[in-house]
């Protein structure tokens, strides 16, 4: 029964996308409704697969299908789907978010130039990212990968006449390849020495020591590439701020919630083959990356590139967790992240839209609506939106009783006892805890610049307005979605996370013989609970009175700051020059590389090889030519056409045209042949 | 009389004359006749055959089908012969050669 559900929820949006690319424009409203039809389908059979998962709550729930792709004798390719209590809640949260950007983009793109394209794209990103969810093997799971790279450099690309959304696009495609390479580095590594894309397949051959050693870390660092490229993790963070040229509810559904998630998800399920040794890199990188990104955050002016890096520090956060050994905490932390992060996104398109148009009337064409030095004071002109992100904040920034804290308090506690285990690792926790300090501080910064203090632009305050309820309606449900309660039903503790997600999403031990077992990790990590609740709390007050001091008290100039800062300011504000020094040292030594090639390609290949095989090639096409000529057409071909000239002239004569003449030929003939006969 | 040769001696020589006439009359109706002399040579042979050889009525059948033919053909035939002579006030066949050159 989870199969047949599955496989709707997988088919209904790959329909739409169809229906709307070839029909989209002829349908009356663009046909906006068929896309939204689909999606809520597809919703409401994941709410129902959600239920039956809760009321049979069991954590070792399993389906499994599978069907030979193709059968080349000893080379066979098995794909199919699989269904676990993972897969469940992963399904909900991709069909739940897409339906509400659904419904948000019919207001937030109305009128838009390529409106029913827009729509046949989400379709198509959300068949694929479903397509990853179900995956029960890599080479599927490959495949659903790149279906999702190109719905992501469609959706960015959308508004293609822009120079700068063209760009992100291919830079968001390219950068991702990268990635890519090292998971399909990985796929073959494991195919090589399992001989088999299932993943159930492969964690048996692990455990049977079929691949040991060097080449299973190197397997699982390369797959772990493929994740670092997608969830953008230094080093190829540098897509995904770009990405927000796409429409807002695009960069909330993909960049936010559930694409960049798909790195997070791969990492969970592969989380079994990892040796020591690739934990570590995974725990380095997205340790790295959550203080890394944290840090630029801070300096942003745009307020859709704070949620983008934002959204990298998040995610380096869950890599942080899976490196650690705490996979389910970063899963839950996914789950908790897609729902405030796709709202907080959802309201800084609401800013933006309302901005927009605020600046449409004055005919100002010239300033940023996304700067947010150009907002202030919005609370009271927008409440749902302003109540809506701010629970959202609260949520990201780890305050008890939101659901950010659950799931940051399971990651920190996490790393905070790996590090107890593993004393030289002690950066780890210090990457969390600061990545959690500067998160609070930028989040409420935002807040601050956005809803409250003085508008920084007068003129405008009067034409903000609250956004239609379509696009409010999202908000409110995702900011209530940002509560602690939903995840820890049916029990009421803020404190910590048990609930139904951790009864039914249960750590499994390693299939790598020598790592610890998920009981060995998870007692660490209830150890460590509790200091790590307190100084989370701790590190997220500092965060958040810090923000206060400076940007509504303001006894703290953040301009002096800046300016005694100088150089770490404009680091980070630079992004740490990462883009300039990519192109300097990477991009354009490659390009002189291939320039050079070119060259040797042009003036050496093709002009003495090429040209001379040309040349040879001439001289003897002459020669046939002549032979041809001369030979067989001269005496071959008109010689044949001579002698049925001759014969016709001479057969001519007997041709009289007079039928009694050949009545006469017919009675000769006959009678030759009777006395022929005769004798 | 009572012979199966003696009738087709007739029938030798209704034929032969039906063909002289086909190949050598130049007269459009002419040939016509000649044509129909061959086939109710053919008849008499069917009937003669029929009644010697114990066919029984297979050959009367035929000739019957044979007599429909030969008047069907002779309308079409006649329809033509009298186009000819609409067209080239003449009925001489050697003269309907239009189409030689």
């Amino acid at each position: 029964m989870f199969i047949d559900y599955s496989l709707f929820i997988l088919f209904l949006p790959l329909l739409a996308f169809v229906i709307q690319i070839f029909f989209g424009k002829k349908l009356p409203r663009q046909g906006d409704w068929v896309s939204i039809l689909a999606i809520m389908t597809s919703l409401v059979l994941a709410i129902i697969m959600f239920f039956s998962m809760i009321s049979s709550y069991d954590p070792n729930f399993k389906e499994e299908a599978s069907f030979t792709w193709f059968d080349m004798g000893e080379f066979k390719i098995r794909l199919g789907f699989l269904v676990d209590n993972l897969t469940i809640i992963m399904l909900l949260v991709v069909t739940l978010i897409s339906t509400c950007t659904h419904l948000f983009s019919t207001e937030y793109l109305k009128g838009d130039i390529r409106y029913s394209r827009y729509f046949a794209y989400l379709g198509l990103f959300t068949f694929s990212m479903n397509g990853i969810v179900l995956a029960n093997n890599l080479i599927s799971m490959y495949m659903f990968w790149e279906l999702v790279g190109v719905s992501s450099y469609l959706l960015i690309g959308h508004w293609f006449e822009k120079d700068s959304a063209a760009d992100a696009s291919k830079k968001a495609f390219l950068t991702n390849r990268v990635g890519d390479i090292g998971f399909f580095i990985g796929i073959m590594l494991i195919y090589n020495a399992i001989g088999s894309f299932a993943f159930g397949d492969i964690f048996n051959g692990v455990a049977s020591e079929m691949i040991t050693g060097t080449t299973l870390t190197l397997a699982g660092v390369g797959l772990f590439m493929g994740a670092m490229g997608k969830s953008s993790q230094f080093p190829l963070h540098i897509w995904l701020p770009d990405a927000m040229e796409g429409p807002t509810p695009v960069s909330a559904l993909m960049h936010a919630a559930t694409m960049v998630a798909a790195g997070v998800y791969l990492s969970v399920r592969i989380f079994p083959i990892l040796t020591p040794d690739a934990l570590l890199v995974v725990a380095y990188v997205g340790g790295f990356t959550a203080l890394f990104a944290a840090s630029i955050a801070i300096t942003q002016r745009d307020i859709k590139k704070v949620l983008a890096y934002s959204t990298v520090s998040q995610l380096g956060y869950m890599i942080l967790a899976v490196g650690t050994g705490v996979y389910t905490a970063a899963f839950f932390h996914l789950l908790t992240h897609a729902m405030f992060k796709a709202n907080l996104f959802y309201g800084s398109g609401s800013v933006i839209h309302s901005m927009h148009h605020a600046l449409h009337k004055k005919h100002d064409h010239d300033t940023d609506p996304q700067d947010m030095m150009n907002m202030g004071g919005f609370r009271t002109k927008m409440p749902i939106t302003h109540w809506s992100m701010l629970l959202s904040t609260l949520a990201i920034a780890g305050v008890p009783l939101f659901s950010g804290f659950l799931s940051k308090d399971a990651i920190l506690a996490g790393t905070l006892s790996f590090a107890q285990h593993h004393p030289q690792h002690f950066l780890l926790p210090i990457f969390g805890f600061g990545a959690a300090l500067i998160t609070a501080f930028y989040m409420f910064r935002m807040m601050f610049l956005t809803f409250y203090g003085k508008p920084q632009m007068p003129e405008l305050i009067d034409d903000i307005h609250e956004s239609p309820k379509i696009m409010t309606g999202p908000l409110v449900l995702l900011g209530g979605l940002s509560f602690f309660i939903w995840y820890t039903l049916p029990y009421f503790n803020f404190m910590s996370s048990h609930g139904w997600f951790t009864d039914l999403v249960i750590p499994r031990d390693s299939s790598v013989p020598g790592n610890p077992s998920a009981e060995y990790i998870s007692q660490g990590a209830h150890h460590a609970h509790h200091l790590a609740m307190y100084l989370s709390i701790a590190v997220a007050s500092v965060g958040i009175l810090l923000s206060w001091i400076v940007y509504i008290k303001r006894s703290l100039s953040a301009d002096a700051w800046s300016k005694r800062l100088g150089f770490l300011y404009h680091w980070s504000q630079g992004k740490y020059y990462f883009d300039e020094n990519y192109s300097k040292y990477l991009y354009q030594p490659t390009l002189r590389l291939a320039k050079k090639i070119a060259w040797i390609d042009w003036e050496l290949y093709d002009k003495y090889f090429i040209n001379g095989f040309g040349k040879v090639t001439n001289l003897a096409s002459k020669v046939t030519g002549k032979f041809d000529y001369e030979a067989i057409d001269q005496i071959l071909v008109d010689g044949t056409a001579k002698i049925a000239n001759l014969l016709g002239r001479l057969l001519r004569t007997v041709q009289t045209g007079k039928l009694q003449n050949y009545v006469l030929y017919v009675t000769c003939g006959l009678i030759i042949l009777m006395i022929i006969q005769t004798f | 009389m009572d012979q199966l040769n003696n009738y087709l001696y007739i029938s030798a020589i209704l034929f032969s004359l039906g063909t002289f006439a086909v190949m050598t009359r130049r007269n459009g109706i002419a040939v016509l006749m000649g044509v129909e002399l061959i086939l109710n040579a053919a008849n008499l042979n069917f009937v003669a055959f029929s009644r010697f050889g114990g066919m029984n009525m297979d050959g009367h059948i035929f000739s019957l089908f044979v007599i429909v033919l030969a008047a069907a053909e002779a309308a079409v035939a006649l329809a033509i012969v009298i186009n000819i002579y609409n067209n080239l006030h003449t009925i001489n066949v050697d003269d309907a050669a239009m189409m030689k050159e």
